[in-house]
């Protein structure tokens, strides 16, 4: 099934061993926890078709990358393929590899080094019919001013596309990888996987911008595993889809490890954004953060659920997580679900949800003060995204971000000029918050 | 015809929830002029506040407000605004990532002014009250002390150059040296631009040196004493009580109101949330 796929031995074996393994793997029901609320019974995997070989012709994938500056690396992956890959001379003299997993020694130790098991069905697929793997690999010592920057591009209809990127910050090296998800007006299913390992006192910032069509179903995967003294920080900007799912594993393997997690999302019409976190600890005086932001407008739905683990090694843990939701129509619908697993003492965890419409008194006070309904309900909201945004890992995202808001908001203020309406009055709140110190 | 300059409070009378407040209060302030309004806690003196400006939980049911001849009960919040009203609050709302300057902006831009050059205007204010340029692009009032608020809020008022000022509780949480700048800048207000100041207070101090023209004392929802800034001495050597014994009213016979919750969760925590509660549906 996935012979023909381009890559080294030792992948081919993967793809083979996944593809004969499929049948005892059940597809996900929503009666799993980490399924709950998903759209994950729409899928029909009949609709859609693995690609076998890149379709098209190798036109260059025009976009604009230079909010990003010099740049230190650039792959772009077009529907599971590398088409283009770029260096700059002084990462390649100081030995990063950016390209196809294939063409690098390091490909074998790289592939399942942070996802050592598939999360789920699509974490098997993705192996079985992923074709080219896109490996970032940051030498122990190096430190990278300037970001790599990875383009996957989706643009066949009623494909099943498979991208993986794998990466590789090593011992005390440091290195900011965006990768900028995106697709034309197609009716296909993208199924992402990041792996990304961080060595001992290593930096790893990712961020991921994910601006599929309107259309499109996603199911992704991200699994960072952190070593000693390492950090990750990962940043997601989820706005894209008609069903957008993340899940992100941040695993925190050696003593010291610390784990940011970001992310802002904006549900606009039909779709649903859902994001999955598990913030695993599994060494002495780890630290995670955690901070997802959402806003929620026409009959968008998000889900946020997320686990905290304190694994019994774990001790001197210190663990925060926070979601938060605005609801900016009365069809608007977020779930927010916190959970801890704490298995040893000496920890300090938290978390926090909530799910509300605009404060009534931050827009009366803004009104007071002579600024109309709607742009002060839009100074709010560029306001709530504030401190996420400032977690993005270079200002181009940021801004990425800060622009796809915008647009949001135009389009907001667009529905309510035609409509003639305001906001909606803010009814019962349908929101639960917690905070709780253990 | 040209319209008369007054800012007209008439037979005002209003309720929170299924509590009536206001049972119809009378007062005229006109340019220049400085008013204040003293009472008991829970005479309605805050709501008098809100009600001028349209707060949402404050529902007026009878009576009518006038700025320059503006039905102000007829616009929304934002319009009296730019008819002229300003509001000082008492507790001044924090807004997280909203700079003073965008709302200052944003608030420019809706009267079709522009939205550049008034940050000039913001520092020279802020220069004004003795009062760090900083707050201008700090996000509005966030952790910020109680007599920050207020400055920040004198610091809104001198940007938007507003016709009739109500001032509620501006005095509170402010130490001696912010009271007086604050009622300094007030003063200078009046006289510059010709504002005229409804100021609601607890207490005399703000009247030191901000000396009111007429000072009302409201209790029970209703305006049952009027005098010059002789009357603020009394109140503050005899209380309440024995002014209003004066007037014929037992004073501080009504409850403290306070407005119903309309929301639980803003953008902020809610510590008062319950943790076993079931997740949001």
């Amino acid at each position: 099934m996935s012979a023909g796929l381009p890559g080294p031995d030792w992948l081919a074996s993967i793809r083979r061993l996944t593809v004969d393994g499929l049948d005892g793997v059940a597809h996900p029901d929503t009666d799993e926890e980490v399924w709950r609320y998903s759209r994950i019974g729409e899928v029909d995997l009949d609709q859609y078709s693995p690609l076998k070989r890149q379709r098209g012709s190798d036109t260059v994938v025009q976009r604009d990358l230079s909010a990003y500056g010099e740049m230190a690396g650039v792959v772009v992956v077009r529907n599971g393929w590398v088409t283009e890959v770029t260096s700059s001379s002084d990462s390649v003299k100081a030995g990063v590899y950016v390209g196809p997993v294939g063409n690098t020694s390091d490909g074998e130790a790289l592939f399942g080094a942070a996802a050592e098991e598939p999360a789920d069905l699509y974490g098997h697929l993705n192996r079985a019919f992923g074709p080219e793997p896109v490996a970032v690999v940051v030498p122990d010592g190096v430190r990278l001013e300037t970001p790599i920057v990875v383009v996957v591009l989706t643009d066949a209809d009623r494909a099943a596309v498979f991208p993986r990127v794998l990466v590789r910050c090593g011992e005390d090296a440091a290195a900011t990888v965006v990768e900028l998800h995106t697709s034309t007006e197609v009716d296909s299913l993208v199924v992402p996987v990041l792996e990304a390992t961080v060595g001992r006192g290593g930096y790893l910032r990712h961020g991921l911008v994910q601006e599929l069509g309107s259309r499109v179903f996603q199911l992704g995967h991200q699994a960072f595993r952190v070593d000693q003294a390492g950090r990750i920080d990962a940043f997601v900007a989820g706005l894209g889809g008609d069903y957008a799912r993340t899940r992100t594993d941040c695993r925190l393997v050696g003593r010291g490890a610390e784990g940011r997690l970001a992310a802002a999302y904006f549900g606009e019409r039909a779709q649903t954004l859902d994001f999955r976190t598990f913030q695993d600890h599994a060494a002495p005086d780890t630290r995670s953060e955690l901070l997802f932001k959402g806003a929620l407008d026409g009959a968008s739905r998000s889900i946020y659920t997320g686990l905290i683990r304190v694994r019994p090694e774990a001790v001197r843990t210190v663990a925060h997580q926070t979601n938060r939701n605005v609801k900016l129509s009365l069809d608007a619908w977020a779930e927010s679900v916190p959970n801890l697993e704490i298995e040893t003492d000496d920890v300090v965890c938290s978390h926090a949800s909530t799910v509300s419409p605009v404060d009534e008194d931050q827009r009366f006070f803004l009104e007071s003060r002579g600024v109309p309904t709607v742009a002060a309900e839009r100074l709010l909201l560029e306001g709530f995204f504030e401190d996420v945004a400032a977690e993005a890992p270079h200002p181009a995202v940021a801004d990425a971000l800060r622009q796809a808001l915008a647009d949001r908001l135009d389009r907001r203020d667009v529905a309510h000029r035609e409509v003639g309406a305001v906001a909606p009055e803010a009814e019962s709140i349908s929101g639960a918050g917690t905070e709780v110190p253990s | 015809m040209k319209t008369e300059r007054v800012l007209r409070i008439e037979g005002l009378t209003a309720r929170v929830g299924e509590t009536d407040i206001l049972h119809g209060v009378d007062l005229e302030v006109r340019p220049g002029e400085v008013h204040a309004v003293m009472g008991p806690n829970g005479s309605g003196k805050s709501t008098l506040a809100h009600v001028l400006m349209g707060r949402p939980g404050y529902e007026v049911t009878g009576g009518s407000v006038t700025l320059d001849g503006i039905d102000l009960l007829a616009i929304p919040t934002w319009e009296r605004a730019r008819a002229g009203l300003f509001l000082a609050l008492q507790h001044p709302t924090e807004v997280p990532g909203v700079s003073l300057e965008s709302v200052i902006a944003e608030a420019a831009l809706a009267v079709g002014r522009s939205d550049t050059g008034f940050r000039d205007i913001l520092v020279a204010e802020a220069a004004r009250i003795g009062f760090d340029e900083k707050f201008v692009s700090r996000p509005l009032n966030v952790d910020l002390s109680g007599g920050e608020k207020k400055r920040n809020e004198m610091l809104m008022m001198g940007a938007l150059r507003p016709q009739y000022a109500v001032l509620d509780e501006i005095d509170s949480g402010l130490d001696v040296d912010a009271l007086a700048a604050v009622s300094l800048r007030l003063q200078e207000a009046t006289e510059e631009d010709g504002l005229g100041v409804l100021a609601i207070t607890h207490f005399s101090r703000l009247l030191e040196i901000l000396e009111p023209d007429r000072v009302h004392v409201l209790a029970s929802g209703r305006i049952q004493a009027e005098g010059g800034s002789e009357l603020a001495e009394r109140l503050e050597a005899e209380g309440y009580a024995g002014v209003l014994a004066e007037a014929g009213v037992s004073a501080g016979l009504q409850a403290e109101v306070t407005p119903p919750e309309v929301h639980v969760a803003g953008f902020g925590d809610d510590p008062f949330a319950d943790p076993l509660a079931d997740p949001v549906g």
